[in-house]
């Protein structure tokens, strides 16, 4: 219907975009009205997304002409700001973008790399930028959400924690219950993402697929391929976001450093100790 | 015989001095009681003195050792630590005083569990679910955990504060009783003078961080 309207596709996707746009608004002022204050959040994440989509769409165009290896330019830089997105979620935690980044790098990376090698993923850069970017992506949300969790199921358990450490425990040790919790919790949505594939949810890259006049059932397979890959990307990178986070609540001398009330980051001495 | 000593003790935050310029000695089989008002910096002390705290400046010695030579798990057995709360781990009363020898590789003998259990009045109560504790048994099994660990030296950060008023008397004879029968050297926090007069001959009075007062347990707490 649209399509006889609009003549020039850039103006129908305008259009496209004012109208969601209205429609998040309308959502955030709901949200207001309950006191619930997105604003300035909602209105910068809608003004920082369709600038970089439209940034990204002009550079893919250009990179997509370009060799091969362009490929791991591009996804390192969206491994970085993945990292950056992640890591800041986190609150009192030193080191959590690099704690993300190695996350990220080694879940999305190597699932990626060992992905590239074994065939399922085309080379081809109009393959591995978008099914890696995914990858990322998925890597990146559940990073945040294990971090998030370690962290505050550590403050919300300190009294535990210190009763544990005053009784010469180790701090791997008396964490373990808050990071296998964390580790699960965080893929939980990944495993209702493969569970729901197909009945609630039918992925884009499936429907863009179907559009270009792929085979449906090598389609739905392809897709569910890549959400099993998310899974696994997902899996690992909370895994070693994890591990690592939980040698930066602590000292060298075993103090815990992430406490209800605790500064935002812990003294040079404390972390030093 | 000195086995506990602080010299110059400090612990600032954020540009709040917690504790400041402490040094004390702490003789081998005494109890020193450690009063003050709130935000004096009695717990801030008491944590640095296991090294759950990170002290800014000053160290603590441990039978004339800096403690900063010993491994955090090996001074935090030797130095054991009762907080406000109990603070109990999910499982039996038996498992939670099992877990402090287990991270020195140790295993609690039974005869050594069913001890520490009379000790704090609760013999029957190795298999109970710490979930089914009142506040005062869930106390008592602090205690017995902290010294399933046999320590040298017993912190006591305000153990009876949480308690009503039974469980407060129960808890403080009981620790009297453990102190002098096991000769340990202690430190305890309390807001309560006369608890203080109780359990301490000596005792230091701290005010904003600082060390104000020595002495006799009659003469800092009466000052």
């Amino acid at each position: 219907m649209l399509n006889e309207f609009f003549k020039d596709q850039l103006w129908l996707g305008v259009f496209q975009a004012v109208v969601t746009v209205v429609l998040a608004l309308v959502v955030t002022l709901v949200g207001r009205w309950w006191k619930i204050h997105l604003e300035k959040e909602v209105v910068i994440a809608l003004v920082r997304g369709i600038v970089q989509i439209v940034i990204v769409a002009l550079v893919l165009v250009a990179l997509l002409k370009g060799p091969e290896l362009v490929a791991i330019p591009v996804l390192l830089g969206m491994i970085i700001t993945a990292s950056f997105v992640s890591g800041r979620r986190v609150k009192g935690v030193a080191g959590s973008i690099w704690v993300s980044f190695y996350g990220i790098g080694f879940g999305a990376g190597l699932v990626i790399l060992l992905m590239v090698l074994a065939g399922v993923i085309d080379p081809a850069l109009t393959s591995v930028i978008p099914v890696g970017s995914m990858l990322i992506a998925n890597s990146m949300n559940t990073c945040a959400q294990a971090l998030e969790r370690f962290a505050s199921d550590v403050k919300a358990h300190t009294g535990q924690v210190e009763a544990g450490l005053a009784l010469g425990a180790a701090p791997a040790e008396i964490v373990t219950p808050y990071s296998q919790l964390a580790v699960h919790s965080s893929l939980i949505p990944r495993i209702d993402q493969l569970s729901s594939l197909g009945i609630v949810w039918i992925p884009g890259l499936m429907s863009g697929m179907l559009v270009a006049g792929t085979d449906p059932v090598y389609a739905a397979i392809y897709q569910f391929s890549v959400i099993t890959m998310m899974f696994a990307s997902s899996g690992l990178t909370s895994v070693v976001a994890v591990l690592l986070v939980q040698r930066r609540v602590f000292s060298p001398a075993q103090q815990l450093l992430l406490r209800p009330g605790a500064p935002t980051a812990p003294s040079k001495k404390d972390r030093a100790a | 015989m000195v086995i506990l000593e602080t010299t110059h003790l400090t612990r600032t935050v954020d540009e709040k001095t917690l504790v400041n310029d402490i040094s004390i000695q702490v003789e081998r089989g005494e109890t020193l009681s450690i009063v003050g008002p709130s935000g004096a910096g009695k717990s801030s002390f008491l944590r640095l003195l296991n090294r759950l705290d990170e002290p800014t400046s000053g160290t603590v010695l441990l039978d004339g050792a800096d403690y900063k030579t010993l491994p955090s798990g090996e001074l935090r057995r030797r130095v054991g630590m009762v907080l406000q709360s109990p603070y109990l781990f999910p499982g039996t009363v038996a498992e939670n005083l099992r877990f402090g020898p287990r991270q020195h590789g140790k295993t609690l003998p039974e005869d050594r569990l069913r001890h520490l259990l009379r000790q704090v009045g609760l013999e029957s109560y190795a298999e109970r679910d710490i979930a089914r504790l009142s506040g005062g048994e869930a106390q008592r099994v602090s205690l017995a955990r902290t010294l399933a660990n046999s320590p040298e030296v017993l912190l006591l950060d305000e153990p009876t504060s949480a308690l009503d008023r039974t469980a407060e008397a129960e808890v403080e004879s009981l620790l009297g009783e453990i102190i002098a029968a096991e000769g340990l050297t202690c430190l305890i926090i309390t807001h309560n003078p006369e608890q203080a007069v109780r359990l301490s001959r000596r005792s230091m009075l701290l005010e904003a961080g600082k060390l104000v007062k020595i002495g006799p347990v009659e003469e800092v707490v009466h000052a």
